[in-house]
């Protein structure tokens, strides 16, 4: 018998399209869920637990009964790291797997990858991090804090604990920079100064000379947005030079990824930070999220700010499609802009009908025994960043990632 | 005053903590000729063996200075019987075996200890010099980088195993010779390369976020060091580890730790067009 090309084709075109048929038949009785994550790779400290908190949630939707009357599935993708392939996975989310929705992307550069295909392909996109504001289309919904959300409330404290004069060091990308604007900006409204801001690319891991500098410019407060695991390195150095004991900190970034559990007690204790969730926070809510958690995977120490973002996502998600009583993209995108709110582990959140983003409770913590210690509660802060560029009451057809000035 | 005596203090430092990274690199790539791309990930491990045997309850001077270097001394050992002494003379092979090396223990670190970045705390409290606040850990690796340039030079210059580690390296011909097994020799030099690699990432691990792919981080600046010294080992190292040092730091100082880098990166190459073979090419002829 010969087996050439042509009876290959014919062959496997045969297979794919019997397994395409009774797929599309279960399809229609289940919705989509897709999940485009990185959980393996170097950003895997941040993307599983947000594939776990994903997981949490749906199993919790299909044990309530489903979404009108349907199970949720997950179609979920390991990026491992790459920002190609989000490209790929977000093509064959689209296009092949014919998905519901996506819920996924941690870098900005990763969601700039995937945005415009879920655009195009009429998808709806839910983007569940703190990232740097700006974002403005209609058809992407992001429930993580923006800079500003948290610098707003984090420099009046920090300030007053402190003093006037502010000394900036910031990771060297887009989110460093417009979060160092933020704070210079919100220095400035609080009547304090700002004597000095450094820039540092992702690499420097080497920060003696800076602490030098510091203590020669003599600063009440340093902030300190700084990025990934090199740059917590001046954390350890500040520690070491005895400088945590004399001027405060405060960052928008420590502990987003855990990172304040690899810092020892003495250490990190008294870092001043601000978002929206943190694991000490004592609510009902959080204690029964905690448990769940710790039920379905042994304990709860992975759970950060990212998963909790996400584990609001996908809830935002859920009950909009239990409101509008349809899976269908355009009436779901008009039923979260009514100001669709839910009660999620970290308090309320919100969605802003102009913005897309989400209006949410920020904590003003500080690290305190490898844990973030909850000092007050601002509930419902608006996304003013990005509120100030962006209305897409006004301009639906936005399709930009405005760089905010101020 | 005080401010000088801490800008000093950090010339020192950048100088020492050149000279550890570069060691280890000096002795395998300098002395025998091996290309090592894996030297970055050696001394991740040297971090990584350091704090697993900190969190296990080693005191953690004895975890740098003892269980670090001789962990990845042997790890080496068992590199060079496998790998490394079918390459020697095979300067493009080794560097192929050794990039392969340096992805597979990326690999391995990833799979034992996760992705994620751990540490351990600095053993010495900062100290107060005037008004200034410094680092008391940075004296620590000025003085262990001293000591491990003077032991070299002690090793290399001062005994008979030196010298026949020097012969070997020169003429292995001509030390079989008169009796002396290159084989065996080629080993010893590996695991001394390999241990002060395995010490360098110890004493360098409490300052930063040890992370399985850190060792990158270490590889450029250990490589245009070593290069950039020439032909004598120990007076080579001292002095490019000087001239990178002074460099880097005077630019941090003056501008920003990022024109610091660049600067190290520029000097390296003006340095390398004007004295091809390295400094001890020129300067410190004939010496050590």
């Amino acid at each position: 018998m010969s087996f050439n090309r042509r009876t290959f084709l014919t062959g496997t075109a045969c297979l794919a399209g019997a397994s395409v048929l009774p797929r599309a038949a279960i399809a229609a009785d289940s919705i989509k869920l897709g999940s485009i994550l990185d959980t393996s790779g170097i950003f895997d400290a941040y993307g599983k637990p947000m594939d776990m908190a994903m997981r949490l949630a749906i199993n919790e939707i299909n044990a309530a009964g489903g979404l009108l009357g349907k199970q949720v599935d997950v179609v979920a993708y390991d990026t491992q790291s790459d920002m190609a392939l989000y490209t790929q996975y977000a093509q064959q989310l689209t296009r092949q797997d014919d998905v519901d929705v996506v819920h996924g992307g941690i870098l900005s550069a990763s969601r700039e990858a995937i945005r415009q295909t879920m655009r195009k392909t009429n998808t709806l996109y839910f983007y569940n991090v703190q990232y740097e504001g700006g974002v403005c289309d209609r058809n992407i919904f992001i429930t993580g804090v923006t800079p500003a959300q948290q610098v707003e409330v984090l420099v009046p404290y920090a300030l007053k604990n402190s003093g006037k004069k502010v000394y900036i060091l910031a990771a060297d990308y887009n989110y460093g920079q417009i979060t160092a604007r933020w704070i210079q900006k919100f220095v400035g409204d609080n009547g304090g100064e700002t004597v000095s801001v450094d820039f540092f690319p992702l690499d420097v891991s080497d920060f003696g000379s800076t602490i030098a500098k510091i203590q020669t410019v003599g600063p009440d407060l340093v902030f300190a947005p700084l990025v990934g695991g090199n740059h917590l390195s001046f954390f350890r150095q500040w520690a070491a030079a005895g400088m945590n004991k004399r001027i405060p900190l405060a960052s928008t970034t420590m502990g987003a990824g855990n990172d304040h559990k690899v810092l020892t007690p003495d250490e990190g204790d008294g870092i001043m930070v601000a978002y929206n969730y943190s694991q000490e926070l004592d609510t009902p809510a959080n204690n029964s999220f905690k448990e769940k958690w710790a039920t379905a995977y042994g304990d709860s120490n992975l759970i950060h700010e990212l998963a909790v973002s996400t584990y609001q996502g996908v809830m935002a998600w859920a009950e909009a499609v239990r409101q509008a009583g349809t899976i269908d993209r355009d009436d779901l995108i008009v039923t979260l802009e009514k100001g669709l709110s839910i009660d999620g582990p970290a308090g309320k959140v919100t969605i802003d009908p102009q913005t897309h983003h989400a209006v949410l409770d920020v904590h003003i913590m500080e690290i305190e025994n490898q844990g973030m210690r909850v000092i007050e509660t601002l509930p419902q802060r608006q996304p003013i960043d990005t509120q100030e560029v962006c209305d897409l009451q006004a301009n639906p057809d936005d399709n930009t990632q405005y760089e905010i000035e101020i | 005053m005080d401010l000088s005596v801490v800008i000093l203090v950090e010339f020192l430092y950048a100088i020492a903590s050149l000279i550890l990274i570069s060691a280890g690199l000096a002795v395998i790539f300098g002395m025998m000729k091996v290309i090592n791309l894996a030297h970055g990930e050696f001394m991740m491990m040297g971090g990584y063996a350091t704090i697993t045997a900190v969190n296990a309850g080693v005191n953690i001077f004895f975890a740098m200075l003892v269980i670090a270097p001789i962990t990845i001394g042997l790890i080496g050992l068992i590199i060079e019987r496998l790998i490394i002494r079918r390459l020697y003379g095979r300067l493009i092979d080794t560097m192929l075996a050794t990039w392969g090396l340096s992805l597979f223990f990326i690999g391995l670190a990833k799979m034992i200890f996760g992705n994620t970045t751990t540490g351990v705390s600095t053993p010495i409290p900062g100290l107060s010099i005037g008004d200034y606040q410094i680092n008391g850990y940075n004296f620590f690796i000025i003085i262990i980088g001293f000591i491990v340039l003077a032991l070299m030079l002690f090793v290399l210059k001062g005994t008979r195993a030196g010298l026949i580690a020097r012969g070997t390296m020169q003429i292995p011909e001509m030390a079989a010779a008169l009796g002396c097994s290159p084989d065996r020799v080629y080993l010893v030099t590996f695991f001394c390369g390999a241990a002060l690699s395995g010490l360098a990432g110890a004493i360098l691990a409490p300052l930063v976020g040890l992370t399985p792919s850190s060792g990158a981080t270490y590889i450029a600046e250990a490589f245009i060091t070593v290069i950039a010294g020439g032909p004598a080992l120990i007076i080579g190292l001292l002095s490019s580890a000087s001239f990178f040092g002074t460099i880097n730091q005077l630019f941090t100082f003056a501008i920003s730790p990022i024109v610091g880098e660049v600067m190290l990166l520029v000097s390296a190459v003006i340095l390398l067009r004007l004295l091809p073979q390295g400094i001890t090419s020129k300067f410190f002829k004939g010496k050590f």
